[in-house]
C-alpha cells in the first residue's frame, strides 16, 4: 500500500500557460484528492467597473479574456442595450454572430492544439495553430486587430463589413472547411489521441447536471444545452444550425465535440455571409454618450454562449453614468468542479490533458479569491472584519465571499432542509 | 567569458514566457509567434519551461498581487546574464487595469525591464521585432553595457556582486 503524498503543481509550469496551483493527493500514480487555486490573474475588474463609464467598460471587459473577448463585449452591451430598450439593426445583428463565430473557431482550434500538445502530439499543435492563422487574418481583416476586436458598441456595431472582405472569409472558410474534415476523420481515429483521451477523465451525464458543468464539457456528457438555441440571441433564431453532443463524457468525447462544433460555426459563417441584411450599423445616430444619459435603474441578466460554454453578465444600473454592479459568470468557473471529479482516480500523467480537457481560462475565472484562514490569529482578524475565509482579492463593498451572517443563514437553512436532501 | 556567452545567447536566445496577470491575449500571441506562420524557432528561439533554462524572460500582464512574489522568484531563478521583456501595454505600464486594487501598474514596478513591447495584444511581429532589437542593443555595439557588466561581475571581478543593477545603467536601456 503506498503511502499518500502531496504534490503541489504550479503557478508556473510547463503544461498551462496560465498560473494555476494544484495540488494533487496522490497514492503511487494515483490521484485520490486535488485542491486548486486558480486565483493568481485577479485583477480586481469588477471593482474597476463602477468607476468607469458604460462605454469604457466595454474596452475594460473586453479584456476580461484575450480569448472570448467578443463574448464578453456582447455579453455586456445586450444587457446594456435591454436598459435602454435600444433595438440593434439586423445588419449589426449578423456581424456580431460572424465575429462571435470566428472567435469560436480561432477558440476550439487553439484548444484542439493545446490539447495535442498536452498529450505529446506537438504535430496536432502545429497544424491547428496553422490553421487558426486563416481565421485570425479574417478577424483583422473585419475588425482591425487579431484580438480584442472591439467591434462591439452600444446599440450596434463599430465597423461594417465589404464586399472584398466577403470574400476573402469564404474563400478561407472553404479551406478550413477541408482541414476541419481532415481533423475530424484523423484525430479521433489517431492511435496516439485514443490511448490518451479514451475513458480519460470521465464524467457522467449525472454527474455533469449536478456539477453544473456548461459549454462543450457539458455536452460532451451528454446534457444539452447551448444558449444560442435555448436563448437566442444575436441572429442565431434566423441561422440553421446543430447542438453537439456526445455520450461517452470522456477526453475523446470533448474533442469529437469540439470538432464538431468548428464545422458547425464554419457553416454558421457560410450562412451569415449568405444573408447578410442591408441596412444601419447602430440603433441610433446619437453619439452613445447620448443614449446613455437616458439610462433607466433595474437589474439585468445576460446570457451568451462563449466558446467554453454559457457565460452571463449581471448588470445593475441606478441611472448614473456608471453601472452600480457588473458581475462575470465565466463559464470556466462553472467546470471547474468537473476537473476535480475527473482527477480523482486518475494517474498523474493525465493531469495536464485532463485539466486542459474543460478549455480552462484562469483570466476568466479569476473573479473571486476565497483562501481559508492558515491558522487562529488569521481567523480572528477575519471573523473581526466579518468576512471569513477571503484573502486581499476582495474588497469592502464586495467581500467575495461569506460573511459570517451569511454563513449562519446558510446553515440554518442547511439544516431545516435536511429532510428534502 | 562574456563574449561566449553573448554568442550563445545572440545565436539562440532561450525564452521563458510568465502570465503575471494577464488577458490571455499576449500569452497566446507569445506562443504564435513560435508556431508555423511565424516560426521563432528557426532563428534558435526555443520556449523553455524552466526560468534555470532561460536567457530572456516574456513577461505579460500588470503583474497582479498575487503573482509578484512569485515573478520576483522566477527572476532570481533565472541564470545571469538575464533579459526581461514586457510583453504588451498591461506589463509595460498596466494598461487599462492602471489603478486596479490588485495590480501594480505593470512589470518595472518589480522587476527591472530591458524591453518594452506596446500593443494590447501585442502583434507576433511586434514580438519579434521587440526580441531582435533587445538582442542588439544588448550585444557588443550597443548601448545597454549593463548585461556586460553584469556577467563580468559574475565571471571576472568578484567585487561586484552578482545580480545588482545598477540604477543608471537601468536608465540607458
Amino acid at each position: 500500500m503506498a503511502e499518500e503524498t502531496t504534490i503541489p503543481i504550479g503557478p508556473q509550469h510547463p503544461s498551462l500557460k496560465e498560473p494555476a496551483n494544484f495540488e494533487l493527493t496522490v497514492e503511487g500514480e494515483q490521484i485520490t484528492g486535488a485542491e486548486l487555486s486558480i486565483s493568481y490573474n485577479h485583477r480586481g475588474i469588477e471593482q474597476a467597473v463602477r468607476s468607469k463609464s458604460y462605454l469604457e467598460n466595454i474596452y475594460l471587459l473586453e479584456r476580461i479574456c484575450g480569448i472570448c473577448s467578443h463574448s464578453h463585449t456582447t455579453a455586456f452591451v445586450r444587457g446594456v442595450e435591454q436598459l435602454l430598450g435600444l433595438s440593434v439593426p439586423d445588419r449589426a445583428r449578423y456581424v456580431r454572430t460572424l465575429v462571435a463565430e470566428l472567435e469560436r473557431l480561432h477558440s476550439h482550434l487553439l484548444w484542439l492544439g493545446v490539447a495535442g500538445h498536452e498529450i505529446g502530439f506537438d504535430t496536432l499543435w502545429q497544424y491547428a495553430w496553422r490553421d487558426r492563422e486563416a481565421v485570425m487574418d479574417s478577424l483583422e481583416e473585419l475588425t482591425g486587430n487579431r484580438v480584442h476586436y472591439s467591434i462591439n458598441t452600444i446599440g450596434g456595431v463599430r465597423e461594417d463589413i465589404d464586399t472584398e472582405t466577403i470574400d476573402a472569409i469564404r474563400d478561407r472558410m472553404a479551406e478550413l472547411s477541408d482541414r476541419i474534415d481532415f481533423y475530424l476523420e484523423t484525430v479521433p481515429a489517431e492511435r496516439t489521441v485514443q490511448l490518451r483521451c479514451e475513458d480519460v477523465g470521465v464524467v457522467s451525464k449525472q454527474r455533469a447536471q449536478e456539477l453544473c458543468a456548461v459549454g462543450p464539457t457539458a455536452r460532451a456528457s451528454g446534457v444539452q444545452g447551448d444558449v444560442r438555441k435555448d436563448e437566442p440571441y444575436a441572429a442565431y433564431d434566423e441561422v440553421d444550425f446543430e447542438v453537439i453532443t456526445a455520450e461517452d463524457g470522456d477526453l475523446l468525447a470533448r474533442l469529437q465535440v469540439r470538432i464538431e462544433e468548428l464545422a458547425e460555426s464554419v457553416a454558421i459563417i457560410e450562412q451569415v455571409l449568405a444573408d447578410l441584411p442591408e441596412g444601419e450599423l447602430k440603433a441610433s445616430q446619437k453619439p452613445p454618450q447620448a443614449l446613455l444619459a437616458g439610462i433607466e435603474s433595474g437589474d439585468v441578466l445576460s446570457r451568451y454562449e462563449a466558446p467554453r460554454g454559457e457565460l452571463t453578465h449581471f448588470i445593475r444600473s441606478d441611472g448614473s453614468d456608471t453601472p452600480e454592479r457588473v458581475h462575470v459568470r465565466v463559464p470556466t468557473l462553472a467546470n471547474w468542479p468537473t476537473v476535480v471529479e475527473a482527477l480523482k482516480g486518475s494517474y498523474i500523467a493525465d493531469t495536464p490533458i485532463v485539466v486542459a480537457g474543460i478549455d480552462p481560462c484562469i483570466s476568466c475565472t479569476s473573479r473571486i479569491g476565497v483562501a481559508v484562514a492558515e491558522d487562529e490569529a488569521t481567523l480572528a482578524d477575519a471573523t473581526d472584519s466579518g468576512v471569513v475565509g477571503v484573502d486581499e482579492s476582495g474588497t469592502d463593498d464586495d467581500p467575495g465571499g461569506y460573511t459570517l451572517d451569511d454563513l449562519r443563514e446558510y446553515g440554518i437553512e442547511w439544516y431545516e432542509g435536511g429532510d428534502t436532501r | 567569458m562574456g563574449k561566449l556567452l553573448e554568442w550563445a545567447r545572440s545565436a539562440s536566445p532561450w525564452i521563458l514566457h510568465l502570465n503575471c496577470g494577464s488577458c490571455n491575449g499576449c500569452d497566446i500571441e507569445t506562443l504564435d509567434s513560435l508556431m508555423p506562420r511565424y516560426d521563432l524557432e528557426r532563428f534558435g528561439v526555443l520556449k523553455k519551461d524552466t526560468p534555470r533554462h532561460a536567457d530572456v524572460l516574456v513577461c505579460t500582464g500588470p503583474v497582479t498581487r498575487q503573482m509578484e512574489p512569485r515573478l520576483e522568484r522566477i527572476y532570481e531563478q533565472m541564470p545571469e546574464p538575464k533579459l526581461v521583456v514586457a510583453a504588451g501595454s498591461c506589463a509595460a505600464s498596466g494598461g487599462v487595469f492602471q489603478d486596479c486594487y490588485s495590480c501594480h501598474d505593470g512589470v518595472d514596478e518589480v522587476i527591472p525591464v530591458d524591453m518594452y513591447v506596446p500593443g494590447c495584444p501585442i502583434s507576433p511581429e511586434a514580438l519579434i521585432d521587440g526580441l531582435v532589437r533587445l538582442l542588439e542593443e544588448s550585444g557588443e555595439g550597443g548601448k545597454a553595457s549593463r548585461l556586460r557588466e553584469r556577467s563580468e561581475g559574475i565571471f571576472e571581478d568578484s567585487d561586484a556582486p552578482a545580480g545588482v543593477i545598477d540604477d543608471e545603467h537601468v536608465a540607458d536601456t
